[in-house]
């Protein structure tokens, strides 16, 4: 991917729509994510936000629409009902980009927490060994866990484990970082050093996606807010217009229900 | 074709009845070993489980004994050992020369007692995997000891146990093909005498090994039966 | 009533059998496994071409006796000797030793297959798509994720085949070969002395199937420091900071 000048579009998604079965999860989404946008993605469950942002790095494959990644639009083809990939060096390349935080953090339980993080660098994108040590070791100082780097996985609180994850992706060097709930598998003490993690992050500067239960961090740290209902768009819009001036009745109702529990 | 078929047909040519009677020895042999192994296996688990130290310690080296030695050399102790017992004992009687053990017996027994082996380690296995609350429940209402393994222990044991006392039956059954080095009549000794005698080793083994892949594909079958209804009142897992 | 002496003479004899045991026990193991992992691999494919032929493969060599697999190998491609001739095999055919090496293979493949097939599905999804997202793919993704967390489910089980590779050798002294069991049979009958000569050959193979356990404990034990708590994994700490 060519170097990206500030306001240019990172992401772009366009008129994506997701069949599993019966069952419509997203109704034709739209969005153009540009370069150094934090952008919190809410919605209440089923709402197709997870969805959408897999379809970004084709962890799950639209059932239409397209999706564009820098200029590069993902070459996909009709497959049964739906579209499958075309060009596998391709996804692998845009993958190797496209850094991603999970849920449940899917650290790889058989390697210590430096060997994780050196892994796709090494083997995915062919740096030199002595490097990609030095770089994670300094990630890993950064995200507050320097001294877990020969620590196994399931050694670590949810928290570090989360943490770690997240260092594994910045490895990578990514143009836009995607978080899929990043604090949802976390107990509630954990949650505040990951978010913390995440801030420091958006406020370097990087292009960020942010599906998250997290309504007051969507408010301090994000920089657009996208609100999902029933796999459509309903609210798009820079952080403060929306929540002083929420327009559908659903995401005020939304808003409501999650602060007050 | 039709040679083959010749091969096997039961007239006074074929070999088919010969065979069919062999396969019965088989199954016998094996069941017969089978039977004694649940009776050893069961026996053995207890003494594992309940037992005191002397008890645990013999079941265990019965256990680990019979399942690290190869059956092959079970065999031949059992035969050519179980033959010198009898000798001396016919000779202490007063008569004088070789008896010989019936390989049948020497057989069953040497497979017996190595199945039980194994049967011992499902039987504990499924035991511990017992549910202590269920037990806890029995004690709780009252049940006294008897009646307590009676009602609540054997029957789970028994359903737990299944599966893995198929796959031993599955062994025994294969395992009972070694008892032909001691010219017990069985399907893969039978096999061997008409391979002999016809000069077609290929046919005739490929014919027992057909006949054992129907008695094995049999036995699989009977035994799911057998766990379908053992667990008749426990959910199963969506698979 | 032991006769210590002759106890000690048997033991001595059977030993030599201990390298040819061996032998055949490593060798056939090690084109089983290759063979057992092509097995799986074909099974978990999900193509029809593929699954259908190494299910029908698993189901008859588990549904029949070892013994007559290596009788139909021995004696039965003997019947087709010119054959083999014709193509040049026949050398290895007639040697009992590469007889008994294949039929313990091709026996040992369709219970590893199971095997290395419960391995495989054991590696978490997750793990999976992380290393996805990651961008690796095909072969990378399977040597560097895939297989050593398949290996390292596995490997209790697979260790166990071992041993039952060696209790399977046995069965090539029914073809004239002279390993522990097939030198035991032959001094049973020229000594008429059963129980000692079991003892003897017993504990070798318990010797051997005892040590054979411990290595692969200690394997599964260096692969899986990520089992243990903290304390324990010490031995793989990196050192201080940089």
């Amino acid at each position: 991917m060519p170097e990206q000048k500030p306001g240019q579009t990172v992401v772009s998604l366009r008129g994506l729509h997701k069949r599993f079965g019966a069952l419509e999860v997203l109704k034709g989404v739209s969005l153009d994510a540009r370069k150094g946008e934090v952008i919190a993605i809410l919605g209440s469950s089923g709402s197709g936000k997870s969805t959408m942002l897999r379809c970004i790095n084709m962890l799950e494959l639209p059932s239409s629409g397209e999706v564009v990644i820098g200029d590069e639009p993902v070459r996909l083809k009709k497959r049964g009902g739906g579209l499958a990939i075309a060009d596998r060096k391709q996804i692998d390349k845009i993958r190797s980009r496209v850094g991603m935080v999970f849920q449940s953090f899917n650290l790889w339980s058989h390697m210590t927490v430096l060997e994780n993080l050196i892994e796709a660098p090494i083997h995915v994108q062919g740096r030199p060994r002595r490097q990609c040590e030095d770089e994670a070791r300094a990630l890993l100082q950064k995200v507050g866990i320097g001294d877990k780097s020969g620590a196994y996985p399931s050694h670590l609180s949810g928290g570090q484990q989360q943490r770690a994850a997240i260092a594994r992706a910045l490895a990578m060097h990514p143009d836009v970082m995607l978080f899929d709930e990043p604090t949802s598998a976390l107990d509630p003490e954990r949650v505040g050093e990951v978010l913390k993690v995440i801030r420091a992050l958006a406020e370097e500067g990087r292009t960020m996606l942010v599906v998250t239960h997290e309504i007051g961090f969507a408010r301090e740290v994000a920089s657009r807010v996208i609100f999902l209902h029933e796999g459509r768009i309903e609210e798009d819009g820079p952080t403060s217009e929306i929540f002083d001036n929420p327009g559908s009745p659903r995401f005020r109702k939304f808003i409501a229900t999650v602060q007050h529990g | 074709m039709m040679d083959f078929l010749g091969l096997v047909s039961f007239g006074p040519d074929g070999w088919g009845l010969s065979l069919l009677f062999a396969s019965l020895v088989t199954i016998a042999v094996a069941a017969c070993g089978f039977l004694l192994g649940v009776v050893l296996g069961g026996f053995a688990a207890w003494a594992n489980l309940a037992g005191g130290t002397a008890l645990r310690v013999s079941a265990d080296t019965y256990t680990t004994i019979f399942r690290g030695i190869p059956d092959l050399l079970v065999i031949y102790l059992f035969y050519f050992g179980g033959s010198l017992l009898v000798t001396s004992a016919f000779n202490a009687l007063g008569h004088a020369g070789f008896v010989g053990l019936h390989p049948f017996v020497a057989g069953a027994g040497a497979i017996g007692v190595v199945s039980g082996a194994y049967q011992a380690e499902v039987f504990r296995g499924a035991f511990r995997a017992l549910s202590k609350g269920e037990i806890e429940a029995g004690k709780s209402v009252g049940m006294g000891r008897f009646l307590l393994f009676r009602r609540i222990i054997a029957p789970q044991v028994l359903q737990y146990a299944l599966p893995g006392v198929g796959n031993v039956w599955q062994m025994t059954l294969k395992e009972s093909v070694l008892i032909s080095v001691t010219g017990l009549v069985e399907l893969l000794r039978q096999s061997q005498i008409a391979a002999g005698s016809t000069r077609k080793p290929f046919e005739f083994y490929l014919i027992a090994g057909a006949i054992f892949l129907l008695i094995t594909w049999l036995s699989q079958h009977i035994f799911e039966r057998l766990e379908k209804y053992t667990s008749r009142g426990v959910a199963q897992e969506a698979s | 009533m032991m006769d210590m002496a002759f106890l000690y003479d048997t033991f001595v004899a059977l030993l030599s059998g201990v390298p040819l045991t061996l032998n055949l026990t490593f060798v056939a193991f090690a084109i089983g496994t290759v063979l057992a992992t092509l097995l799986a691999l074909m099974r978990m494919s999900r193509i029809k071409a593929l699954d259908a032929p190494a299910r029908a493969y698993v189901f008859v060599l588990r549904g029949t006796p070892l013994l007559v697999q290596i009788f139909l190998i021995y004696y039965g491609l003997g019947q087709f000797r010119p054959t083999l001739q014709h193509l040049g095999l026949w050398q290895f055919f007639r040697e009992p030793y590469w007889c008994a090496i294949l039929a313990l293979a091709l026996n040992s493949a369709a219970y590893g297959s199971e095997v290395v097939r419960g391995g495989l599905r054991s590696v978490p999804k997750r793990e999976v798509e992380a290393a996805r997202a990651c961008g690796m793919s095909g072969l990378l993704l399977f040597r560097r994720i895939v297989m050593p967390i398949a290996l390292r489910q596995a490997l209790p089980a697979y260790g166990n085949e071992l041993i039952l590779m060696v209790k399977a050798t046995s069965l090539a002294s029914i073809i004239t070969l002279t390993e522990v069991t097939g030198i035991a049979a032959q001094l049973i009958s020229s000594s008429y002395r059963p129980v000692e000569v079991f003892i003897a050959a017993g504990a070798i193979y318990l010797a051997i199937n005892f040590s054979l356990t411990r290595a692969i404990a200690m394997l599964d034990w260096r692969l899986t420091p990520h089992l243990r708590g903290p304390a324990a994994a010490t031995g793989k700490m990196e050192g201080g900071s940089a």
